[in-house]
């Protein structure tokens, strides 16, 4: 029988693939198998028929297309106006260097048999047959870094985890995708959720945690959805339990919902908030993987870091950190968002240029227009002005600018955006989602919304942008954590880079 | 009538008592009320602090941290509509002002009848299909001011 694919991520529900999927079994009989996206957003939903020759693709496919497209002979991947040609030979997707979504798109997301045969579970069964200080090893030489965007050295969280004598120890599995811009996390977990369940189990036999929690955002109910369906399913094949893949080592996990707090993707508010408290930052020492979760060693990783982990077992540390550039180890999964002709979700080893990633394969604007600017990294995240678009994405470069690769998030603006504005924002967004534990995030952000509105009402220039940059000044040397540390990111690009936008208000 | 308030009471104490002693107990059992009633109810917050041994303030400070948790009901409709910079680099700002205009209440408002509530959220991981939108728990992406007629003629009807 013909198997036919219509994804159930997110980006296609949303353009309509649930009815899609209704009306294509209602037609032929046959129930569409609903995979994971591909990535590629502008041609959701993207519906895929099996061929002697490969799937072939058709997209976006809309409710009044379905009946069309099955006369004109989509069953048999016949030529079609919404017909891309066989899905792998799209030169968006053949351009990528696939490791942590290798298998997204492709399988069944909660099949383990497909998870299996694809590669699954090749990672933990080596990691079965190794030392906790072996698995650790391997994450060291990988080089992995934590992809939420502190890029902090995974392996050395890793052993400290390890080292750290307590009776339970916690996986924390960082899924409060806060940042704009980003859905990697989304993606993944919508489309192979059985790989951060393996990547949660490999943590867990590599630190001695039993435990793990993956802390989601309510935005997110699909994910929510497969997530719990997929972890039903571990259990039940034994990759979760008391005795996982009969190693004779425990490790249990659950969904544990948040509540629409952006903070609490902070890791020290995300632990309040599991604790059932008010999402507020915690001051750092002690850290968490020293005194995380109900004061005992917690190991926080982002859902990308740990996605990343099977691969690094399966295949070695030296495989994964031969991908990338200087200490910019492995894969990155960009994410092209914002006002882009095809965003989606590239994932490249660490260099590719950030214009390649947005006119390459983003195709320059969806309105037509000029480029203005691309927001990298997400709210705390630089503007980056046309011409550094050659910039190479790595994290020592873009330090070097005072900008961040962070969750690789690229939102994209056309000539028409307003840099006062995007700043001004930057600083609304801090005072709606500050914890308000510190003074120079809580006050900080409201203080510098305002100027920026006197500033764009046209208010004399140089009085409101000395306080502004003075009020920036305070936010990064003062606050807690990098919701205020980093609000001025945005701002002082947004200045720095596009400075007329600033005084057209200027009467003075 | 007795029959009718009890019930729904004795509910809430099953969401609230089936959730002591869990890893981060309050905010399970908040989620759950949510989810079940549309709101908090103020007069549950005795119940919750004796419940998970903290004080009523605690609770009372947990309620309002979150945007999810809501002091009163939402409308029979809920439309969210995102905020954040992907939506806005391709026009989100213009869709929000034509949902104002054509509902006649701002963000984090509800129409006088209780028909429709429309309310800010900052990402809803929809960023190369935007402006996004969810209505009643339902993803929209690629979102135009027509996603709104509907709410606003049922209103004159």
């Amino acid at each position: 029988m013909t198997k036919i694919y219509v994804p159930l991520d997110s980006s296609a529900v949303a353009m309509g693939a649930d009815e899609v999927a209704a009306k294509i079994e209602a037609i032929t009989g046959i129930a569409p198998v609903r995979n994971g996206s591909r990535g590629m957003a502008w041609l959701e939903p993207l519906v895929e028929v099996e061929t002697p020759k490969g799937r072939v693709a058709y997209g976006p496919v809309t409710l009044d297309d379905v009946a069309g497209l099955i006369r004109d002979g989509m069953m048999e991947g016949r030529a079609h106006a919404l017909c891309h040609g066989l899905t792998e030979e799209l030169p968006f997707l053949a351009r990528q260097e696939r490791l942590t979504f290798a298998r997204c798109g492709i399988t069944n997301p909660l099949s383990m048999d497909e998870y299996a045969s694809h590669g699954g579970l090749d990672g933990i069964q080596k990691a079965i047959g190794m030392s906790a200080e072996a698995i650790c090893d391997e994450v060291m030489t990988s080089g992995l870094r934590g992809r939420g965007g502190a890029a902090f050295p995974a392996g050395i969280k890793w052993n400290t985890v390890r080292g750290a004598d307590a009776d339970q120890k916690y996986i924390v599995c960082n899924a409060d995708e806060g940042d704009s811009g980003t859905f990697a996390d989304r993606m993944i977990m919508e489309g192979d959720p059985l790989l951060l369940i393996e990547g949660m189990a490999i943590a867990g036999l590599g630190t001695g945690a039993t435990k793990g929690y993956i802390y989601l955002r309510s935005e997110y109910p699909v994910a929510k959805r497969v997530l719990t369906a997929a972890i039903d399913r571990a259990y039940w094949k034994g990759l979760l339990g008391n005795d996982v893949l009969g190693s004779g080592k425990a490790f249990h996990l659950e969904v544990f919902m948040g509540a629409g707090a952006y903070i609490c993707g902070e890791e020290t508010s995300l632990l309040e908030s599991l604790e059932g408290k008010r999402g507020q930052v915690r001051a750092k020492p002690p850290l968490p993987a020293l005194e995380g979760l109900m004061a005992k060693p917690t190991l926080v990783h982002n859902v990308i870091s740990l996605c990343a982990v099977p691969t690094i077992l399966a295949k070695g540390g030296e495989f994964y950190r031969d991908h990338g550039m200087g200490r910019s180890t492995g894969t990155m999964p960009f994410q092209i968002a914002g006002n882009v002709a095809c965003g989606g979700l590239v994932e490249k080893a660490f260099g590719v240029t950030l214009g390649e990633l947005v006119n390459g394969f983003g195709g320059g604007t969806r309105s037509g227009r000029p480029i203005k600017a691309a927001q990298v990294g997400g709210p705390l995240g630089a503007y980056i002005p046309l011409d550094k678009f050659d910039m190479p994405m790595d994290y020592e470069t873009f330090a070097k600018i005072g900008a961040g690769v962070g969750h690789g998030g690229i939102v994209v603006f056309d000539d028409t955006a307003d840099m006062a504005e995007q700043a001004k924002y930057a600083f609304d967004f801090c005072a709606h989602e500050s914890c308000g534990k510190c003074t120079p995030c809580r006050i900080g952000a409201v203080r510098g919304s305002e100027e920026m509105a006197k500033l764009i009402a046209g208010g004399d220039a140089t009085t409101h942008l000395t306080l502004v940059e003075d009020l920036c000044e305070v936010m990064e040397d003062g606050s807690l954590c990098a919701m205020g540390g980093m609000t001025p990111v945005p701002v002082k690009s947004a200045l720095d880079y596009f400075p007329e936008d600033f005084l057209k208000g200027d009467k003075g | 009538m007795a029959e009718n308030t009890s019930q729904p009471r004795r509910m809430n104490d099953d969401l609230i008592t089936a959730h002591v002693g869990e890893t981060g107990g309050l905010m399970r059992a908040l989620n759950a009320l949510q989810q079940h009633d549309g709101y908090i109810d103020a007069a549950l917050v005795p119940k919750l602090a004796k419940a998970f041994n903290i004080t009523k303030a605690e609770v009372k400070g947990v309620i309002s941290f979150y945007d999810d948790f809501t002091k009163a009901p939402k409308g029979k409709h809920v439309i969210r509509i995102c905020q954040a910079e992907a939506c806005q680099a391709v026009g989100s700002r213009g869709l929000t002002a034509a949902a104002i205009e054509k509902l006649g209440i701002g963000l984090g408002e509800t129409t006088p009848d209780g028909r429709v509530t429309v309310e800010a959220v900052y990402c809803l991981g929809l960023c190369a299909s935007g402006p996004a939108a969810m209505v009643d728990g339902q993803l929209k992406g690629r979102v135009s001011a027509h996603l709104f007629d509907a709410y606003a003629e049922e209103g004159e009807a």
